[in-house]
């Protein structure tokens, strides 16, 4: 019963402890930190260490190898497949662009028209991620068929010819050809592309598209003057997320395309896996990963939005 | 002149319906294909509507094994980038350290690299110290690529809270751990929960990584490389359709349940 009496005084309260945030544990956050960034340091960064030097080895896979600084393997990999680096840049950067102006639409459509069609459509848009994108892809075997009606619809459109003559399609096929694969890239990184959009297009305030009215401004002249130039942290995160992936991508190259559209990762992949020439695949592997930091160091800068990331 | 100005006004509508419909487009052409009855080995052509597949999904050698393996793979990588992923959001949110720019770009730099090149250096670190390729090497790897994701996620949930939240709580004498688990866990569990709900859907569907990092354990999206190869059979489509409406369904109930429990907080 005594203990009643020890019961905490409720008033006058006990002099407020000073809580300046968080003085106890200094380390704790370094504890938070400590198994997650040690999983990264391994599995991560320190790959990439090993992949450095195994690009300046030389040897076989039976003598084993050694690092000699054979510096070589790079020039003789750019030698070689220079025109695979060419097509990933090419069709990872159209990808991008058709990713910007389909999504572009879309993700206005979401943030802007749809009222309440928008949850159902942000689903429609997300849950195609759950239906493994490789059959997804597939499925595109099965749309661009030779004999399909959207190869039909191109013929009879005589859009075909163009495109052959582009270069893009060959004959009256689409398998099989640069647009194919294009096609591909661009529908496989499409919600990467929509989602940053919407995101950026649904902070803005719709006040100042009536303010833009008000001004006697067109619709459009609206558009360019308002919305597009508000929605910039949206268009250059989406076109990041679309180009770095589809620039490394090759599973696109490898099920709609043929060995003249092959990218770099599709030569990554068969080094690594099936020819076992760690050095080159290494090299390749680096320099894919410079080329992509260099345009994405160039791109930011020239948009200008550095405090993106 | 009508039809053009209303064309014109709907532009925006109809461009965005057709990209939704692009994006579409594959997944009920997987859907039809589920009801073929193909002649040969390869599932592109229609023949005949037949229900075979929907009754007999696991009617192809492997093709359920591989999927169970993917699921177990992505539970265990969802579990363990969750809570690695959720520790590191909270230290980057709550905390002021050093190495706190360091840690930031650790964690951003997995998301902005090709998986082609992370996959190829992780296999140069496993053959490196001669790892055998498997379960282990996969679950591995898809802890690592997911931990980010889930940092993203968590920590933009943590930073939008109210840190008085948790003040006020330990003012009424809660002990840390009891603020934590009564207060702060449940306000960032939908962070959380997207984290998680991302690295189970990344880890399931991921294909790059594992083709590099799997040895000849094969996973349900290799299974579906290797029969793009041999022949693909009806089954797949099955899976993938029902993958879809699954997904469907799940973001369907869990708006319904937290339209619910708003109009519960309003009345």
């Amino acid at each position: 019963m005594a203990t009643v009496t020890e019961a905490p005084p409720l008033a006058p309260a006990p002099a407020p402890k000073e809580r300046p945030p968080r003085k106890r544990g200094r380390l704790t956050p370094y504890w938070l930190l400590l198994p997650g960034i040690l999983w990264l340091v391994v599995f991560f960064a320190l790959p990439m260490v090993y992949q450095a030097s195994t690009s300046v080895q030389t040897g076989s896979l039976e003598d084993g190898y050694q690092v000699t600084w054979h510096f070589a393997t790079y020039w003789d990999a750019v030698a070689d497949y220079w025109p695979q680096f060419l097509r990933s840049i090419a069709y990872a950067g159209t990808a991008t662009m058709l990713c910007l102006l389909l999504g572009y639409p879309l993700a206005y459509l979401i943030a802007f028209r749809a009222g309440r069609w928008r949850n159902l459509i942000l689903i429609l848009v997300i849950a195609p991620f759950f239906t493994s994108f490789l059959i997804r892809t597939l499925a595109w075997k099965t749309i661009l068929a030779d004999s399909g009606p959207v190869v039909g619809a191109l013929n009879t459109l005589h859009v075909l010819d163009v495109t052959s003559w582009l270069g893009i399609t060959a004959g009256d096929r689409v398998l099989a050809t640069p647009l194919a694969v294009i096609c591909g890239l661009t529908y496989n990184f499409l919600p990467f592309m929509i989602l940053p959009l919407y995101t950026s297009l649904e902070r803005i305030d719709g006040r100042l598209h009536e303010a833009a009215g008000d001004l006697y401004a067109r619709p459009f002249t609206t558009f360019r003057k308002v919305t597009f130039p508000l929605s910039m942290p949206g268009v250059v995160s989406g076109t990041l997320l679309t180009f770095i992936p589809a620039s490394g991508d090759y599973v696109n190259a490898d099920l709609l395309g043929s060995t003249d559209t092959r990218m770099v990762g599709n030569v990554i992949q068969t080094q690594f896996l099936r020819i076992l020439d760690y050095p080159t695949a290494a090299a390749l592997s680096f320099l894919l990963m410079a080329g992509i930091l260099a345009i994405v160091t160039l791109y930011i800068r020239k948009s200008g939005t550095e405090d993106l990331v | 002149m009508g039809l053009l100005r209303w064309f014109r006004s709907r532009l925006v509508v109809i461009a965005g319906l057709l990209a939704l419909g692009y994006l579409l487009l594959p997944n009920i052409v997987v859907t039809v294909f589920s009801f073929n009855n193909p002649k040969g080995r390869f599932n592109y052509e229609w023949q005949q509507f037949s229900t075979d597949a929907w009754t007999d999904p696991c009617g192809v050698a492997d093709l359920c094994g591989s999927l169970s393996l993917s699921l177990q793979i992505a539970a265990w990588a969802t579990a363990g980038a969750t809570v690695l992923g959720t520790m590191i959001a909270f230290a980057l949110v709550r905390y002021r350290f050093r190495a706190r720019g360091a840690v930031n770009s650790l964690i951003f730099l997995p998301m902005a690299m090709p998986e082609v090149v992370m996959a190829a250096s992780l296999l140069t670190l496993f053959l490196n110290l001669g790892a055998q390729l498997g379960f282990w090497t996969i679950l591995i790897a898809h802890i690592m690529f997911c931990l980010s994701f889930v940092v993203t996620a968590v920590k933009a949930r943590v930073m939008s809270m109210d840190p008085r939240l948790e003040q006020a709580a330990q003012d009424l004498y809660a002990g840390p751990l009891q603020t934590f688990l009564r207060v702060t866990l449940p306000i960032a569990a939908p962070g959380i929960a997207a984290g998680a709900l991302l690295a189970f859907a990344l880890s399931f569907d991921d294909f790059i990584i594992t083709n590099f990092n799997a040895g000849s354990t094969v996973t349900f999206p290799m299974f579906v490389w290797g029969s793009a190869q041999r022949g693909t059979p009806v089954q797949i489509n099955v899976i993938g359709t029902a993958m879809f409406l699954i997904a469907v369904l799940f973001v369907l109930a869990g708006m319904v349940i937290s339209n619910r429990r708003n109009r519960q907080k309003a009345s």
